[in-house]
C-alpha cells in the first residue's frame, strides 16, 4: 500500500531524504515515525506549544502544522542536527550548563525556536528572547532559566546586566 | 480523535494558473490551504471536513508586498513574518505590522497567511481592524478574471464570505493616505503571544479644522464577522472630538455591537472593553493638536 504514494523528497539536517506517504501526514508524524527523528515532540498538536519546532528552509515552524506535501524540496533542519561529530551546540551546552532543561519534553523546540533566534539576532535583548520563545511552552523548568540558557549561549546581550537581573 | 491523512487528498499544483484550472474544473470540490494554521488545527483533531485540498504554499505570485505610488499591494500569500519585515509597510501602515505581530508567536507567523487569516473569517481574526481601519480592498482572482471588493464587504456572515466557489483571494490593497490621520490598533486578549483575542478595536481618524473628517473603526469579537462600526462613525464624523460627543460614539458603539458569549469572554464584557477601547482612541484623539 504504502508503495502507492508518490515519493516526496526534502532535505533534513544535509541528507537528502524520501519518503512514500500520504500528502496529508504531518511534517512531524513522518520525522517521527517515517525517519525516526524522535528528537521532535508533539505537545499540542495544534500550533499552541512549539514542542514539534523545526526549521524549514531557515524559518521556524511548527510541524504539527505542516502537510508533508508542503516540504517537498525544502531544507529541514530538526534538533538531531544541532550537534556535530558528538560535539554538543553551544546552545545545549548552555541549556545543561544552566539548568534549562528538566523533563525535556519542550527542550527540542526551545533549541529550535533558540536557533532560530541567535541565527538571525546573535545578540538579543531579553525582551526579544522572550518574544522568540514566546511559541514555546514550558511546563516544569520554568522560563527563567530557559532564557539564561539562551543568554550565556549568546554569550552577551544588550541591555542585559547579569544572569538574574530579570529574575528579580 | 486523530485525523487520518490517507482519508484527504492533497494537490500541490505549484503555479496559480493551474490552482485556478482546477478551481474551475469543478467549483466547490477543492479547498484551498496556505500555511495551514487553521486546516491542519482540524485535521489533527480529526474534524476536517474537506477530502480535498489545494495547497497554494510556495506559490511565489501570491506571495509579495508591492509598494506602488498610491497603495500597498500584498500578495494573499504573503505571511505575517513577511509584513512584519517589510520595513515601508511597516512604517506607513503600523496598524498592519502590529497585528501581524500579535499573531501567534514566530513558527505561526511565518507559515499563517494574511489572505487565509481574511478568508478564514474568525470573527476574531487580528489582521481584520487593521485592515477595516486602513480602508482596504481586496482583489479576488478565477479563470474569469479579477475583480475588487471593499474589504469591508467581504464578509457576509459568520464564516461566509463573497468569494464563489471558483474563486481566491490574490491581494490586499491598501492605500497609502494616512500619513496625517490618527492611528490606533489594540487587542485585549489574555497573553500578548498565542492568545485569541477577547476583543479588538482599529481605528483611523483625520482631525481637520477641529472637527473630525475622516474616520474608520474596524472591530474584532464584536459581531459575527470583523466589521466596521458604521453607527459609532456617524455619530463622530464632522463633529468636535469633546467629552459629549466621545460619550455619543461609545453608545453608538454598544448599540450597534452584537458580541456573543463564548469561551473566552462574554458579550458583556466584550461591548463594555469595545466602549472602552474607543473612548481610549478618541481620548487621545481628542488631545492631538489640531494642525
Amino acid at each position: 500500500m504504502s508503495a502507492d504514494w508518490p515519493a516526496i523528497r526534502f532535505i533534513v539536517n544535509g541528507e537528502s531524504r524520501a519518503v512514500r506517504v500520504p500528502a496529508m501526514k504531518r511534517l512531524l508524524d513522518v520525522l517521527r515515525e517515517d525517519l525516526r527523528l524522535t528528537g521532535t515532540k508533539e505537545g499540542c498538536g495544534e500550533g499552541e506549544c512549539g514542542s514539534c519546532s523545526v526549521r524549514m528552509n531557515g524559518e521556524l515552524v511548527n510541524s504539527c502544522l505542516v502537510p508533508v506535501l508542503q516540504a517537498e524540496g525544502a531544507e529541514i533542519e530538526t534538533v538531531e542536527g544541532l550537534s556535530s561529530n558528538g560535539a554538543l551546540h553551544p546552545l545545549q551546552q548552555a541549556f545543561l550548563e544552566c539548568g534549562g532543561a528538566q523533563c525535556g519534553i519542550c527542550t527540542p523546540g526551545m533549541l529550535m525556536a533558540a536557533t532560530h533566534l541567535l541565527a538571525r539576532n546573535p545578540h538579543p535583548s531579553l525582551a526579544e528572547i522572550r518574544e522568540g520563545l514566546a511559541g514555546n511552552l514550558c511546563r516544569c523548568t520554568g522560563f527563567i532559566r530557559i532564557f539564561e540558557s539562551v543568554i550565556a549561549a549568546a554569550g552577551s546581550t544588550r541591555g542585559h546586566r547579569g544572569p538574574a537581573d530579570h529574575a528579580r | 480523535m486523530r485525523g487520518n491523512p490517507e482519508a484527504h487528498e492533497l494537490l500541490a499544483p505549484g503555479n496559480l494558473a493551474a490552482v485556478l484550472a482546477l478551481l474551475a474544473e469543478s467549483p466547490g470540490e477543492w479547498t484551498p490551504i496556505a500555511g495551514g494554521t487553521e486546516l491542519m488545527v482540524a485535521h489533527a483533531a480529526g474534524r476536517l471536513d474537506a477530502k480535498k485540498l489545494v495547497s497554494l504554499w510556495g506559490i511565489a505570485e501570491m506571495r509579495f508586498t508591492r509598494s506602488e505610488a498610491d497603495r500597498f499591494v500584498i500578495g494573499a500569500g504573503a505571511t505575517f513574518g513577511d509584513l512584519r519585515a517589510h520595513a515601508e509597510l511597516a512604517a506607513e501602515l503600523p496598524l498592519i505590522a502590529k497585528a501581524a505581530s500579535w499573531i501567534g508567536a514566530i513558527a505561526n507567523q511565518n507559515r499563517a497567511t494574511i489572505g487565509g487569516n481574511l478568508v478564514n473569517g474568525s470573527p476574531a481574526a487580528d489582521s481584520s481592524p487593521a485592515m477595516l481601519a486602513y480602508d482596504t480592498e481586496v482583489e479576488l482572482i478565477s479563470v474569469r478574471g479579477t475583480r475588487r471588493v471593499a474589504y469591508s464587504a467581504f464578509h457576509t456572515g459568520y464564516k461566509r464570505n463573497v468569494l464563489a466557489p471558483d474563486e481566491l483571494m490574490l491581494a490586499i490593497h491598501a492605500p497609502r493616505r494616512f500619513a496625517k490621520h490618527r492611528q490606533y490598533l489594540r487587542k485585549v486578549g489574555p497573553r500578548r503571544a498565542m492568545a485569541i483575542a477577547k476583543v479588538a478595536l482599529g481605528a483611523t481618524a483625520l482631525v481637520e479644522n477641529g472637527a473630525v473628517n475622516e474616520i474608520r473603526l474596524g472591530a474584532a469579537s464584536l459581531a459575527p464577522f470583523p466589521t466596521r462600526l458604521h453607527k459609532a462613525e456617524a455619530a463622530l464624523q464632522g463633529r468636535q472630538v469633546t467629552a459629549e460627543t466621545i460619550e455619543t460614539a461609545c453608545s453608538e458603539l454598544l448599540a450597534e455591537a452584537r458580541p456573543i458569549d463564548d469561551i473566552r469572554s462574554t458579550a458583556e464584557y466584550r461591548r463594555h472593553v469595545g466602549a472602552n477601547l474607543l473612548k481610549e482612541f478618541l481620548l487621545e484623539l481628542g488631545r492631538e493638536p489640531v494642525p
